[in-house]
């Protein structure tokens, strides 16, 4: 017998989380992501408190920095939606920067081939251009999926790649290249092809928060939204009970393109009145972080777009204050991300330190401990179910 | 001469793209899928200018600063995989999401530390010329004059021999060894492993970091050697995302990796070799992208068992949930 006994952390399944403590391990992991962002200014010798003061004054403080803020929030924002749609089905859609930018070129088709439209029919039309184009190009990895499931992360984020040179050979053609420029730049917008504003940002807020609305209910309480968790948790559980997977796998994804093309359409004819190389820049990514920090939940991607977009903006005004470079938000949004992807851990596990012999040869104690939480156990995979 | 000049570039093209590709395929075959390999290229791509710059500052500029680059290169990239890896295996974070995270990770890491370094360097970074040359073609005396061959053979920097052997390496490993079957078991099927006593979290970790490492390397090879010491923000642009499908088109075998990666070598130069009338320099930039499409799907529709990626992939290992 080996009586070498000695303290050892076990891992046991623990019991559903109420709320409230979900949310209280959920602004921890934000807080130990913050931490080690501080020990990084820390390290590259700037007082964290100041930039992180900077960064709160910088997105929020005046109406001009609120409003940028907010200019930033409604890309991601729906972006994050649109990331979210095919999530749910455990589609990986990483192509929602190609899908943007392919919405955001269709959506120029209309001023450039048919500059004598009245504004409103035009601005209309481009919107629709937009969403059926970002719809149609995530539907091309969509239909390879189903048919032979062709790899769709790969895919999709090909297509990020083929859009933009699509809009760098479209730079040069002359029809698309603006007027009395070598440059290869694509025309901007006039004044009648461009979205009003309301209380002095684009009117594209009001759009991303009814679609927060609307797409919460899609998701949680129409016959679609119960298809798509029923497809998303097992696609054979979905084939028994009569579904038709490929049909609801195709919709489903034509709406996720669809969303992004939006965004494309509200880059262009509500921020930047022009299209860019940088018309995406790097919304379809950012827009993993949204969705998953928000749980795929469009509701809780509201202040989590937020968020986000308070560090961005703060993150460029510590780069004209403090010297501090801009993509100190990419770098602190990755490091939120992974603190909250390893404290979903704790949801379900916790760590206990209990006496144990070290070859476990007292199978006796064994034995209890593992019928003491298999109770649990059980209850913890119904609540994931 | 005009096809071996060819050749020549698309190995050199190739080069680092066949290092992160081997790397994801000795993660892939322990049964984690990452894909974050564009942000451990872009950490390797960083850190090993960042060396190269300090140790030229401290020591001296040459063959050291290249060595102490290439070391931190790889520590670089087996950092951000021992993230992924910790939040994967340990944590056992969704594979997808953390390797996705990890690309945009790295990618702010590089931009982030790319941008303060140049500061520090009095607006941009740049190496010295001893630097550069440890990086450029390897001296091999008369072998590289020889004829056709020492063109095609003896004409490349010490990172192109040093990929290709690491794939010859590494496929030896996977076949001959009794480590690299017993990788493979894990990731086939890690219970049935674990059943058999093999340490499957140990197999993964390691594979998981040095695979890392190798795209670090990987990412070294856009910083050092295609943009020649100088720090480029954009300087790995897509390569960590061709690699990760390169392994599919090399159905995750190291040998196949190695003529997979000098077709794509030759596809994002072929526009500097051979001008097609009315193609436009602009539409060339898809090439490397479309043909992967095409290579895509053509593997999913002719799908044959020993194509295939690794059972477990992607899938977390839970032990009490045999």
């Amino acid at each position: 017998m080996n009586n070498n006994r000695r303290l050892r952390w076990q891992l046991v399944k623990r019991r559903p989380l109420s709320q409230a403590k979900v949310l209280l391990l959920y602004l921890l992991a934000i807080f130990t992501a913050l931490l080690l962002g501080a020990l990084l200014l820390l390290a590259i010798g700037h007082n964290p408190l100041i930039v992180y003061k900077q960064i709160l004054t910088g997105s929020l403080a005046t109406p001009t920095a609120f409003k940028e803020t907010i200019k930033i929030t409604i890309p991601l924002l729906l972006c994050g939606i649109a990331v979210a749609i095919s999530f749910k089905l455990k589609f990986w859609n990483i192509g929602a920067e190609g899908q943007i930018l392919f919405g955001a070129t269709a959506a120029m088709i209309a001023p450039i081939y048919l500059p004598n439209l009245p504004s409103t029919l035009k601005l209309i039309l481009m919107a629709v251009l937009a969403i059926v184009a970002g719809g149609l190009y995530a539907l091309i990895p969509a239909f390879f999926k189903v048919r032979w499931g062709t790899n769709e992360t790969l895919f999709t984020l090909m297509l990020n790649y083929i859009a933009l040179q699509l809009l760098r050979f479209l730079q040069y053609q002359e029809t698309w290249q603006d007027i009395g420029t070598k440059f290869p730049k694509i025309r901007p917008l006039g004044d009648s092809e461009v979205l009003p504003r309301l209380f002095g940002v684009q009117i594209g807020w009001v759009i991303a928060l009814v679609l927060a609305v609307f797409f919460y209910i899609y998701l949680k309480r129409s016959k679609h939204g119960f298809e798509i968790a029923i497809v998303g948790d097992s696609i054979n559980t979905a084939k028994y009970s009569g579904m038709n997977v490929k049909t609801i796998i195709m919709r489903t994804i034509f709406i996720s393109g669809a969303v992004s093309g939006l965004v494309g359409y509200l880059n262009v004819a509500g921020t930047d009145y022009a299209l860019t190389e940088s018309t995406a820049g790097g919304v379809g990514f950012m827009a993993i972080t949204v969705a998953w920090l928000a749980a795929l939940n469009p509701l809780g991607m509201i202040p989590v777009a937020f968020g986000l977009s308070i560090l961005q903006k703060g993150s460029l005004s510590i780069q004209s204050t403090l010297g501090i470079p801009a993509s100190a938000a990419n770098l602190l949004s990755g490091l939120i991300l992974f603190s909250v992807l390893g404290s979903e851990f704790f949801r379900n596990y916790q760590l206990r330190l209990r006496r144990n012999t070290e070859t476990g040869s007292s199978g006796k104690g064994d034995f209890k401990a593992e019928t003491e939480h298999l109770p649990y156990q059980k209850e913890a995979r119904d609540g994931l179910n | 001469m005009a096809l071996i000049n060819f050749i020549n570039a698309a190995i050199l093209a190739g080069t680092p793209l066949l290092l992160a590709t081997l790397g994801e395929i000795l993660t892939e075959k322990s049964g984690q899928l990452n894909l974050g390999v564009e942000g451990m290229m872009y950490m390797g791509a960083i850190a090993s200018l960042a060396a190269a710059w300090y140790s030229e500052q401290y020591l001296a500029p040459g063959a050291i600063a290249a060595v102490i680059a290439t070391v931190f290169a790889f520590l670089a990239g087996a950092l951000g995989a021992l993230i992924y890896a910790f939040l994967t295996i340990t944590l056992r974070a969704n594979q997808n999401v953390t390797g996705l995270t990890l690309s945009i990770f790295g990618t702010g890491f590089a931009k982030f530390f790319g941008e303060i370094l140049s500061k520090k360097a009095g607006g941009y970074i740049t190496c010295a010329e001893p630097t550069k040359a440890a990086f450029a073609k390897l001296d091999l005396g008369g072998l590289s004059e020889l004829p056709v061959l020492g063109k095609l053979i003896f004409s490349y920097n010490f990172l192109v021999y040093l990929a290709f052997s690491a794939a010859l390496l590494l496929a030896l490993f996977f076949r001959k060894t009794r480590v690299g079957l017993k990788l493979r078991a894990v990731g086939e099927d890690p219970a049935a492993a674990d059943a058999s006593a093999i340490a499957v979290i140990r197999y993964k970790y390691l594979a998981t970091v040095i695979g890392g490492g190798l795209c670090g390397l990987g990412g070294m090879y856009m910083s050092m050697v295609n943009q020649k010491g100088i720090w480029v923000p954009e300087c790995v642009s897509g390569y960590g995302w061709l690699a990760v499908a390169l392994v599919i088109f090399a159905t995750w075998s190291p040998l196949r990796a190695i003529y997979c990666a000098i077709i794509f070598g030759a596809l994002t130069i072929l526009s500097l070799y051979l001008q097609i009338p009315g193609l436009d320099l602009q539409l060339y930039g898809m090439l490397p992208y479309l043909v992967t499409i095409f290579v895509l799907i053509f593997t999913s529709i002719k799908q044959k068992r020993e194509f295939m990626m690794p059972k477990s992939c992607g899938v977390n290992y839970f032990r009490e949930e045999r």
